[in-house]
């Protein structure tokens, strides 16, 4: 049976749901062993060997692993990737970091988003922007090394019972580079990749403050709190609030789109969501196009009426 | 120091992409191609660093067919010194991009390396990463925030937690996101300036690099359609709507 490593996407004390997903990906490729690149991140190796289908969990504790810089964690993923048919990590900021950089160590190709698997080395991924889906081969012979389109994978349950295993990943780690802060919007809401609801604003709200509406039926709802790119460049909220190519890419059971025009790329980010729904003075807006329920006029007025006949 | 800039060639991102009729590929002739968007943050960032005294000398860098010499010029116009165009009609996927460059910067020894965080056609986002590893220097990929002092760059980085700060000891390379600032235009009398710039031209051949295990495109298709939705009325349809679809 072929033998994948999966890379834990974790900020030291929680596991993120992007690697539940991811390893419902990995599973269908192999037995897989997750590893963990921590500083004292025993709760998250706990939760990793809680994962349906978790082979094992290898937990590489070291100090320079408690911000994962792709310089320090990709040398010590390609030390332990020797014996392995597949080397995964989902496609968040660090897996995008850390998996081009372990594959410049190693010499060999990557697939960026791996959204669906055809065959053990033929996968579909998206390109230009989400609108073509190429259909692309690793040649035969060597690892095949990816990210994964998290998206695309429901989370695998928990109820399993891995062994964690101490390893320690044979690397000489640079000194070049060094963290020095993260500026993280600290919130109550749910986080918005993993959110069964989400509730997003764009430009139309036209003002920090106006973002209020959208808080407050998100809370309504116990729902996540997105934007569009249009909405983040005007400053009326933080870079990780984007939705679309260029910022998070989910995919919640239901999304409410308030005042986003619809460019292609935020619609990349919210094609797999189950039931969208817009909110456009626009009746044109391309938004319409893809939600499967549209409603036209003022969200001033139609945000606080709907939060009220909830 | 000099800074070497990367730039693609792309269909133009206003362009809605089609796909051919036998699924091989995506339709390029006759269609807008542009310097891909992300590059040309890259390309305004390096210029900025230059103007302000902290670089001598910005060279662009392509790899591509005879018809990337339209990007260089475009970048030469913005303000690049020179330019190098690696001239090729094979497919160059990320690994082989990031030999190409690692070779360029063993003859140009650049103190910094421009890219964007990834090109608008294959959406790899990997070329930056595979370069640092190559060349073993630092990385900061997704940047939106940087500055440059005493042989050190602190870049910040919109990751998906936030805003991540790391310190960098240069040469390295950085990958540039959305933010980090607006490309200037390009005025006429640049134009004509760009045209006497110098622009070399090589032969992949002769850039002496191993090509490097490529993945196989099997095929091209559009994404599965979302089916056609309803419009509703009023915001007690929406409600009424939502609960039957059991996502309320």
């Amino acid at each position: 049976m072929a033998r994948v490593l999966l890379m834990a996407e974790h900020d030291g004390q929680t596991l993120n749901v992007s690697t539940a997903r991811a390893l419902n990906c990995a599973s269908a490729l192999g037995e897989t062993d997750i590893v963990v690149f921590g500083s004292g991140a025993g709760s998250v190796c706990e939760a990793a060997a809680r994962l349906e289908g978790a082979a094992k969990v290898l937990h590489v504790d070291r100090a320079e692993n408690a911000h994962p810089q792709a310089a320090i964690i990709a040398p010590q993923l390609a030390s332990l990737a020797a014996g392995y048919d597949y080397v995964l990590a989902p496609s968040s900021t660090t897996g995008k970091d850390v998996m081009p950089r372990t594959a410049g160590l190693l010499g060999l190709p990557q697939l960026s988003d791996i959204m669906e698997m055809v065959d053990a080395r033929t996968f579909k991924r998206p390109t230009y922007a989400g609108n073509v889906i190429v259909t692309v081969k690793v040649p035969d012979g060597i690892a095949v090394l990816g990210t994964v389109r998290i998206a695309s994978y429901v989370a695998v349950g928990e109820g399993g019972s891995a062994t964690v295993e101490a390893v320690s990943a044979d690397a000489v780690l640079p000194e070049h580079t060094r963290f020095v802060g993260m500026e993280a919007s600290s919130s109550d809401r749910p986080d918005l990749q993993s959110a069964s609801r989400v509730v997003a604003g764009g430009r139309a709200l036209g003002s920090k403050e106006n973002f209020d509406l959208i808080y407050s039926l998100a809370d309504k709802l116990g729902a996540g709190v997105g934007a569009s790119r249009a909405a983040v460049d005007a400053g009326y909220v933080p870079n990780d609030m984007q939705v679309g190519q260029t910022g998070k890419i989910i995919a919640p059971d239901l999304y409410i789109a308030a005042g986003i025009s619809g460019a292609i790329q935020h619609v990349t980010g919210i094609k797999d969501a189950g039931v969208i729904v817009a909110i456009n003075k626009d009746a044109d807006a391309p938004i319409f196009e893809i939600a499967d329920f549209g409603l036209v006029g003022d969200l001033f007025q139609i945000l606080p009426e709907l939060e009220n006949a909830l | 120091m000099k800074i070497m800039v990367g730039v693609k060639r792309v269909i133009d991102y206003n362009v809605r992409v089609q796909i051919n009729r036998e699924g091989t590929g995506v339709i390029k002739d006759g269609v807008k191609m542009s310097i891909n968007p992300f590059d040309e943050i890259a390309v305004e960032q390096a210029l900025r660093l230059r103007e302000s005294g902290l670089a001598e000398e910005v060279i662009a860098v392509s790899i591509g067919p005879s018809t990337a010499q339209q990007q260089l010029r475009t970048a030469l116009a913005m303000g690049a010194d020179r330019a190098i165009l690696v001239e090729t009609d094979e497919e160059v996927q990320p690994l082989a991009a990031a030999r190409i460059f690692n070779s360029l910067i063993e003859k140009e020894d650049p103190g910094l390396v421009l890219l964007g965080k990834q090109a608008i056609d294959d959406d790899a986002n990997q070329t930056g990463q595979m370069l640092a590893a190559l060349w073993d220097k630092p990385q900061a990929t997704f940047v939106s925030g940087l500055e440059i002092a005493d042989g050190k760059a602190k870049a910040v980085r919109e990751v998906d937690a936030g805003l991540e700060t790391i310190e960098i000891t240069l040469p390295a390379v950085v990958t540039v996101d959305l933010r980090l600032n607006e490309p200037r235009f390009v005025k006429m009398p640049d134009i004509m300036k760009a045209k006497k710039k110098p622009l070399e031209t090589l032969p992949l051949a002769g850039i002496g690099i191993e090509m490097p295990p490529q993945i196989e495109t099997l095929s091209y298709e559009p994404p599965p359609k979302r089916g056609g939705g309803i419009k509703v009325d009023s915001v007690a349809a929406l409600v009424s709507a939502l609960k039957d679809k059991g996502v309320l």
